[in-house]
């Protein structure tokens, strides 16, 4: 049993316990290195993690040793160790970002971004579906936090709708939980799996309804259709590094229907198998129309970006809608990319409304921002990596979910929504892009507030924007292995029956 | 007995919900409230009814009750009292900074958001 597998669990809470009783002792900047040198660390903890699983083996960490249908069990697979090796660069690079400024004003920024990396690595290593409810719990706790951060009207406004309504998720989580428990009698994932495909038939109606309420559950949390109306004012409205560290907040969701509906509700499960599959792909290809339409109609920049977001869900679940090996293996790339992508265009989008004074992020014809030559290159290539154009790594991941679906019967609805949405999102990004740098003219209006008279780039703030977009290259030229990767984490996806002998499976050794 | 906590958990989830779509902060935290009291509830009796039974080991028992759901419906008291104390912080800065009560930020009556928010908070608190 290595211990390596609770690491990038238990190492952020130490991080973020240590930021928290050092805020006294220590000076801001102390503690930004502090932070930065722990989010290194966390990679390089993942990083081993990743060298370990990557093979094809599944690590089984027993908490308190208690074997696993009664006690905790920690799992690392091919899919966790992916999910976590994105989250911790994301992490690292928006924190690089928060630390030129975003994170001065309130005491407990640091703390609470550690906690969050804490809660959503317990939700992608965790066997256990209650212990998945209360690492959502942690996560969105620090994430009210980050989100409120600063204050502010609308960050208020934003806010309130998402605490009220991830309450009520919670809620909707633990009826579910709750449901699946008395009936089949356990919470953790194996076994679960193994319980409901023998599930007897007067209580098939029961375990269905529980098994569609987690699916409500986790599509509140993955921002689908209809349930994706908080997403684009929370993300729009809280402060550049914590969006950009959102960007994983809706895989989250996207992870859970994954590993709940391949391994609990999957194709081998019986008389519950392929639950969710006559509502999957519908509403996600519904999610990525409106989310299109959002990103046309939107008037501020990071609006249209947080309506971006809401796309790549749309477009991320149905490759996990399709159910090939293929189709999950290209989504698992695809996440990466839009991952990396979506929080390069947060800060981006920050960095634009920074140099325009009082029009901020508003689409308008405004005056020529500083550096206008720079950013609006930066701001031409995010928009190619958002919107799927070759050469980058949107492209790829667009080009190898639609040719997981030429063979399919539902073809012409996945290419016809994928192509037409990638056209409107290509229109939407030209025209914002041509009112923020083409149309500009005058000078800026300055406000009152002190940085605008900078002269030069500030490359402090552009560092993480092309660290992420340089993660994103990385996704091209090793595309090869990478998708290799995602393809065996498809394939281990899809043969639940090795997940559950490994956490189940013969007597470990202490 | 069984009629009666289904019935307890309905009525709760029955005026939690109603509660939570009102369109003020106070009755929509209530109404929050009221839901995690019936999934408290809810998740207290699905290891089953039982009377008088030991839930942990006993040398004289005929019969066990099931511990687990004990176990959990103390995390979830534990995480909900949190979000609650929360939600209640979070409505209180809302009626301040937005100068009313209503989920949406909006004043009664108008139809845009409220942009002198902050002054006529500070006038009230």
């Amino acid at each position: 049993m290595s211990h390596l597998v609770i690491a990038p669990v238990l190492f952020p809470l130490f991080a973020a316990t240590l930021l928290l009783l050092l805020r006294r002792v220590m000076p801001l900047r102390l503690r930004r290195s502090l932070n930065l040198v722990a989010l290194v660390i966390q990679i390089l903890l993942v990083s081993l993690l990743a060298q370990r699983v990557a093979g094809g083996e599944i690590l089984v960490y027993a908490l308190g040793n208690w074997p696993a249908p009664y006690g905790i069990v920690m799992v690392a697979d091919r899919l966790s160790v992916w999910m976590l090796l994105v989250t911790s660069l994301l992490a690292f690079f928006a924190m690089l970002y928060a630390v030129r400024g975003t994170d001065a004003g309130s005491r407990h920024f640091h703390p609470l971004f550690q906690l969050q990396l804490f809660g959503l690595s317990g939700a992608f290593l965790t066997g256990d579906l209650f212990n998945l409810f209360v690492f959502f719990e942690i996560l969105l706790l620090a994430s009210y936090g980050l989100l409120l951060h600063r204050g502010g009207a609308n960050r208020v406004r934003a806010g309130l709708h998402f605490v009220a309504l991830n309450l009520a998720g919670s809620t909707l989580f633990l009826f579910a939980v709750g449901t699946l428990y008395a009936i089949l009698g356990t919470l953790n994932m194996a076994d679960l799996a193994v319980k409901a495909a023998a599930t007897p038939p007067e209580n098939l109606g029961v375990v269905r309804a529980a098994g569609l309420l987690l699916f409500v559950v986790f599509a509140l949390k993955a921002a689908l259709i209809p349930l994706y109306l908080w997403l684009p004012a929370a993300y729009s409205s809280t402060s550049a590094p914590v969006a950009a560290l959102f960007a994983i907040m809706t895989k989250v969701g996207a992870y859970s229907i994954l590993r709940v509906y391949t391994l609990i509700f999957g194709a081998e499960a019986g008389p519950v198998a392929n639950l969710i599959s006559p509502w999957l792909l519908p509403l996600a290809l519904a999610t990525m129309a409106i989310g299109t339409l959002g990103v046309l109609a939107a008037h501020e920049l990071r609006r249209q970006v947080a309506y971006l977001v809401v796309v790549s869900v749309g477009f991320l679940l149905t490759a996990f809608a399709l159910g090939t090996e293929a189709s999950i293996g290209a989504g698992l790339y695809y996440l990466a990319h839009t991952t990396f992508a979506a929080a390069a265009f947060f800060l981006l989008a920050d960095i634009i409304a920074m140099g325009r004074g009082t029009l901020a992020d508003r689409l308008d014809p405004g005056p020529v921002i500083a550096n206008a030559n720079l950013i609006g290159a930066l701001f031409f290539i995010t928009a190619i990596l958002v919107s799927g154009l070759p050469p980058l790594s949107g492209f790829l991941g667009k080009y190898m979910v639609l040719n997981a679906a030429v063979d399919l019967p539902s073809m012409p609805w996945v290419f016809g929504v994928i192509l037409t949405a990638g056209l409107f999102g290509i229109i939407a990004l030209a025209r914002s892009g041509s009112l923020l740098f083409y149309r500009a003219e005058g000078l800026i209006e300055r406000t009152g507030t002190a940085g605008r008279s900078a002269v030069g780039p500030n490359w402090g703030r552009l560092l993480p924007v092309f660290g992420l977009l340089l993660l994103c290259v990385t996704l091209v030229i090793w595309a090869g292995p990478l998708s290799e990767y995602t393809r065996a984490t498809a394939e281990q996806l899809l043969e639940p029956g090795v997940y559950i002998r490994a956490v189940l499976g013969d007597p470990r050794p202490v | 007995m069984e009629a009666l906590i289904a019935l307890i958990i309905g009525v709760l989830t029955a005026c939690g919900v109603y509660l939570a779509l009102r369109a003020r902060t106070f009755p929509v935290v209530i109404g929050l409230t009221l839901l995690s009291y019936a999934v408290n509830l809810f998740l207290f009796v699905t290891g089953r009814l039982t009377v008088g039974q030991p839930a942990v080991i006993s040398d004289q028992a005929v019969g066990y009750t099931d511990p687990l759901p004990q176990a959990l419906v103390l995390t979830a008291i534990v995480i909900s009292f949190g979000m609650t104390a929360f939600i209640i912080m979070l409505a209180l800065k809302a009626r301040a900074e937005l100068g009313t009560d209503q989920v949406d930020g909006r004043l009664d009556g108008g139809d845009a958001p409220n942009e002198r928010g902050p002054e006529r908070g500070r006038q009230h608190g």
